[in-house]
Order: structure tokens, then C-alpha cells, then sequence
């Protein structure tokens, strides 16, 4: 199975928590992802929901999407269009939750990248290729296990549980 | 040759029923799940649209309503979701102002010696104290274990952290937890377990083994898990009603790093704004002006961290003007004893606003809302950006005795300056 994807960088810095992807307080008004995100990011920059673009890619430096477990923070940048992460490495429960979610969480190396760069995304079970023409970068990736891929694929844990792609006892 | 195991190892090999070791990807059999208002009512539409009809196996499942105001939307109607999903499936709800998810797992004897805990929050961590594998999961993952029972894990690696010496005097174990965020940084303990061990460990009592393990997160863990001894066992006696298999490490156990630290040459610590691992001395942010603080969540709100406070509070002669004193106890069981032994009466007469046992003001979610441009002192476990709900606010973060400290003099104050004893 391959998933191929192309966007616009959208630069982020390091230790980007779940509260600034959406604040907690605004859960009060909603949980629905495609009214969140108007807020996306807001704390970070006030300015960045309303110039997102669906096919964008979220580029940021380390531990990304730290603090709290809140799956919101995944579906509203899923809801922005956004369909991948790269980050030198993420929080373990925003990556999880970015997975089954059909978001893809890309652990690599994202100094090189620059604001609005066009950034291309190849990955296999063998792999992941980041590819920035701009800058002549070809970046590789940590690849994903298998069933992890399969999961990605399907789109999110619900579909890939609901395809019965899974066994009874959810092994990989 | 084989390699001896660390606690993780080991806890996920009886879970998983095979070999596991750090790197390898397994799925296992989970003891005890939790859910909370923020997370269930998304578990509960993840459970549906998977096709999920029955729940594998209610008697290990608990829902908390410790996130919102059961008095307002939108805590009302996500309430009203849990309570019929609970009702038809069979699962315990502990209600609104019964208290924090972390602290009811850990006093109704579901986080035991050996048991793999997963809570639809971050800090499920909390339960690694009790020396069980807890760790947190979000909605999704909490769906799949409705359905299933199940959870695939990912065997991590650990971190050794070695306590050594005896505190002095005003130094807590936020004060440890803050230094090792500093140490290790926000992302130092990504995917991994952080072990805690040596006399320094073995001395904390459970109360305050639950801050380290709690914090654990707060460094990226995946779980902070402490060997079980007879402190351990003295605390579950008469809650816990299955049969524990406490685990320990072997000694030639392989870890990812060791860290020690020697705990007498440790002053008190405040983790400044807007990050945990920002971490100073006490010393360092002298004098900077305070208009609100907390005293309460799932790091900060059992009994003896409101004693704490409370003795700085009397030796200092109670709380400064222009100073709001929030206090919020962890859950009903701390409630009664501080009512028992006065604690809260004595508070109140200070002027502290007494809220009830839950999450508080600690996310914005319920409680009270910083003002615009407000220093907040808080014993809670998170200062980003808007956290508290304002995000012209700034968290400072410290432990009891330091923030009764702050509430009595309205800036940052060495607890030590009202007396060398500590409890």
C-alpha cells in the first residue's frame, strides 16, 4: 500500500501543544471539528485559521501536539484540510490519535523546510520520502509498521473497524 | 544469553502474552479503562459510527464527569450522553464534584501493582505509582477498548531515574517533579516509561509518589511507574479487592538513560510561563507579582498538599489583599478529611473560594476564568498559553507550600521565609 500526498509547508515551532491547536475552553462551545476550526492555532497565531488552506501540510519542530489527549486537537486540523503533520517527533497520545483519525503524523527532519515551500509526502511500509523542489531536499522519514499503514489507508481506525479489516483481537 | 526486563516489560508481557520488549509493537488485554466528560462523549460517537453495539467487558470500564459544570451547557448535555451510554452498557459513572478522574482510579483500588491502567486523558499517568502501567490514550482508542477490551501498544523503552538524599526543608515532590522537567525537557521522555527508584524514592509516600508519576507527562512519558513496597500496599489495603502481582525490575534490566538526582542539594522550583519545563529556582522569580492562586487538580489537590499550605498561610497570617485563592480538592474522600480536620473551614475564613472536588480551573473548562493579564500561581501541572482559559494570563507553577507562600505576600516568595518545618 502507498499513500502519496502534496500541500503547501505551513511552518510551526517546536512543542506545539494540544491547547494551542485548540484551546480547551473552546470545547465549551462545541466538539465539532468544521466550527473548532476557526480557532486553529489561535493562541500560536490569531491570523492562521483564516489563512489555511485545504492541502496545506503542518510543519513543525519537535514534540508536537504535547499535553492533553483531546482528539479534538486531530480532528480539527483534519477539518482544516490538512492531511499530514511533519515533526521531528510528536507527543505518543497525538500520534496515536492523529493515526486513527486517517491524519498523518510524519516523524522527520524539518529544518530545511520554509513557509509556503510545496512539499511532496511518498510513503510505503518500507518508508517515508519528503521531497521540498524548492529547497532540493529529499527527506526519509520513519516508516510505519504495517498495520499502521493499513489503518492510515483505510483513513482512521472507525473505517478500517468498520471495512472489518481487523482481526477480533485488533493484532497488527 | 537472554536480557533481564524493565517494569513496563514486564507488565506488558503478562498483557500481551508473549515476550515483549521495548521496540516491539503488541496488543493487550487492558485492566482497567477511563474515560471523562472530555473525552467519552467522543469515545461514545467513535464506538457508534465503528459499528459497535455491545461493550466487551462493563465491570472494567468507569466514566468521570471531573471536566465540565454539570450546571451548564455544554457539560449538560455531554453528561446526559455518558449517563444514558452508562446506563445501557452497564458502566459506573463517578458524577459531577465526586472528583478527578486520576485520583477515583487511584482510591477506588483500580490502579494496582502489575495492572495495565489506559485513561482517555493524559494524566492516567497518575496510576504508575501505584506500580501499574497507566498511560493515557484519547477517544478513539477508548472506543476500540469498549469494543474490543483491547489496546495495541507500542513496548517502550524506559529512563532510570535514581532519587537520592532527603529534601530539606519547604521542598516537595512538585519541586522534584519541576527539576526533572528541567533536566529531562518537555519532549525528553517521548514514547518512553520513566522508572523511579533509590532512596529517595522509596522515602516519598504514596501521596506524593502520585506527583512524580503524574507529571510524567509532562516530559512526554508514556507511563512513570515506581517499584510497589509496603507503603503501596498499606495504601490499598481495604480498596483494592483483587489479588495484586506487583512487578519489579531486574537488575540487569536495560535502560535508555539514568538520571540521578540528589535530593538534598534541591531548593524549591517554579516552572515559569508558558512552558512546563521552563524551570527556575524560586529564588530566581522573587518579588514578580501574583493575583491569583490555586491550590488543587491532579498534581496538586490531596489532603496533605492543603495542610501544606495551610501552615504557610497561618505562619504568614493569611492571604494578601488583591489576592483570589482558589481551592479545589482532588475528590470527595480529600473533601471529607479537610472538612474533618478543618482545613477548609480555616481556608474560607481566609477568604479562599472553596470549589468543588474536580478539574477546576486547571483548563479553562470549569471554575474560575484568570482576568486579562493576570499572574496565576498554581499547583497544577500545565502553563501554556490560554490554558486557564485567558490567554493574556501567565501560569507560574510550584508546589503547595510555594504557592500559600505567593497567595500570602501577592508576589513569588520562598516558602522557607515562614519557617524550616515541613511536614
Amino acid at each position: 500500500m502507498r499513500v502519496s500526498i502534496e500541500g503547501r509547508a505551513r511552518l510551526l515551532g517546536s512543542d506545539i501543544n494540544t491547547d494551542y491547536i485548540i484551546s480547551s475552553s473552546r470545547k465549551k462551545e462545541t466538539l465539532d471539528p468544521h466550527l473548532l476550526k476557526r480557532y486553529l492555532l489561535e493562541s500560536v497565531d490569531p491570523a492562521f485559521a483564516n489563512s489555511v488552506m485545504p492541502g496545506d501540510l503542518l510543519v513543525a519542530g519537535k514534540n508536537f501536539g504535547c499535553g492533553s489527549a483531546m482528539e479534538v486537537a486531530v480532528t480539527v486540523v483534519l477539518a482544516a484540510g490538512i492531511r499530514a503533520v511533519l515533526a521531528p517527533s510528536f507527543a505518543r497520545t497525538y500520534y496515536r490519535n492523529a493515526i486513527n483519525n486517517g491524519l498523518i503524523p510524519i516523524e522527520c527532519a524539518t529544518t530545511g523546510i520554509r513557509e509556503g515551500d510545496k512539499v511532496r509526502i511518498a510513503l510505503d511500509e518500507t518508508g517515508a520520502c519528503i521531497e521540498d523542489e524548492a529547497r532540493g531536499l529529499v527527506i526519509a522519514g520513519i516508516p510505519f509498521p504495517a498495520v499502521i499503514i493499513s489503518i492510515l489507508s483505510a483513513g482512521g481506525l472507525v473505517p478500517y473497524f468498520k471495512n472489518g479489516k481487523h482481526d477480533d483481537r485488533l493484532c497488527p | 544469553m537472554t536480557v533481564g526486563k524493565t517494569i513496563s516489560e514486564k507488565i506488558l508481557s503478562m498483557k500481551s502474552g508473549r515476550d515483549a520488549r521495548a521496540g516491539d509493537l503488541i496488543v493487550c488485554k487492558v485492566d482497567h479503562a477511563m474515560g471523562t466528560d472530555g473525552s467519552t462523549p467522543m469515545a461514545i460517537d467513535y464506538f457508534e459510527e465503528m459499528g459497535g453495539s455491545r461493550v466487551h467487558d462493563p465491570d472494567r470500564l468507569v466514566f468521570v464527569m471531573d471536566h465540565y459544570s454539570g450546571a451548564e451547557p455544554p457539560g449538560t448535555s455531554m453528561h446526559a450522553k455518558m449517563r444514558v451510554f452508562a446506563a445501557q452498557h452497564g458502566i459506573r459513572v463517578h458524577d459531577v464534584g465526586e472528583g478527578i478522574s486520576h485520583q477515583l482510579m487511584v482510591e477506588s483500588g483500580r490502579a494496582l501493582p502489575g495492572g495495565l491502567l489506559a485513561g482517555a486523558d493524559s494524566h492516567s499517568v497518575t496510576g504508575g505509582a501505584l506500580n501499574a502501567f497507566a498511560t493515557g490514550i484519547g477517544s478513539s482508542d477508548l472506543a476500540a477498548i469498549l469494543i474490543c477490551g483491547r489496546i495495541w501498544l507500542k513496548v517502550p523503552r524506559t529512563i532510570k531515574v535514581v532519587l537520592t538524599g532527603r529534601p530539606g526543608p519547604h521542598v516537595y515532590p512538585k519541586d522534584i517533579a519541576l527539576e526533572l522537567a528541567r533536566v529531562i525537557g518537555a519532549d525528553g521522555a517521548a514514547y518512553q516509561t520513566i522508572e523511579y527508584h533509590g532512596p529517595g524514592s522509596a522515602m516519598l509516600d504514596l501521596e506524593d509518589r502520585l506527583v512524580l508519576s503524574n507529571m510524567s507527562v509532562e516530559m512526554g512519558a508514556k507511563a512513570g511507574i515506581f517499584p510497589a513496597d509496603q507503603k503501596t500496599f498499606a495504601y490499598l489495603e481495604g480498596r483494592a479487592p483483587e489479588k495484586t502481582l506487583p512487578v519489579e525490575a531486574d537488575a540487569d534490566a536495560q535502560y535508555s538513560r539514568e538520571i540521578t538526582l540528589d535530593l538534598t542539594a534541591l531548593a524549591p522550583q517554579v516552572a515559569r510561563p508558558h512552558a512546563v519545563d521552563n524551570v527556575g529556582t524560586i529564588r530566581e522569580a522573587l518579588g514578580t507579582p501574583i493575583q491569583m492562586v490555586c491550590l488543587g487538580t491532579c498534581t496538586g489537590g490531596r489532603a496533605r498538599d492543603f495542610h501544606q499550605a495551610l501552615k504557610i498561610l497561618l505562619a504568614a497570617g493569611g492571604i494578601a489583599a488583591g489576592v483570589r485563592l482558589i481551592v479545589t480538592p482532588a475528590s470527595t474522600e480529600v473533601e471529607a478529611e479537610l472538612r474533618r480536620d478543618g482545613t477548609l473551614k480555616r481556608l474560607e475564613a481566609m477568604g479562599a473560594t472553596i470549589a468543588p472536588p474536580g478539574c477546576g480551573a486547571c483548563c479553562g473548562t470549569a471554575g474560575t476564568i484568570p482576568k486579562d493579564d493576570a499572574n496565576v500561581m498554581s499547583t497544577a501541572n500545565r502553563n501554556f498559553k490560554a490554558r486557564m482559559g485567558n490567554a493574556s494570563a501567565s501560569i507560574y507553577l510550584a508546589s503547595p507550600a510555594s504557592c500559600a507562600a505567593a497567595a500570602a505576600t501577592g508576589r513569588i516568595t520562598d516558602p522557607t521565609d515562614f519557617g524550616e518545618a515541613r511536614q
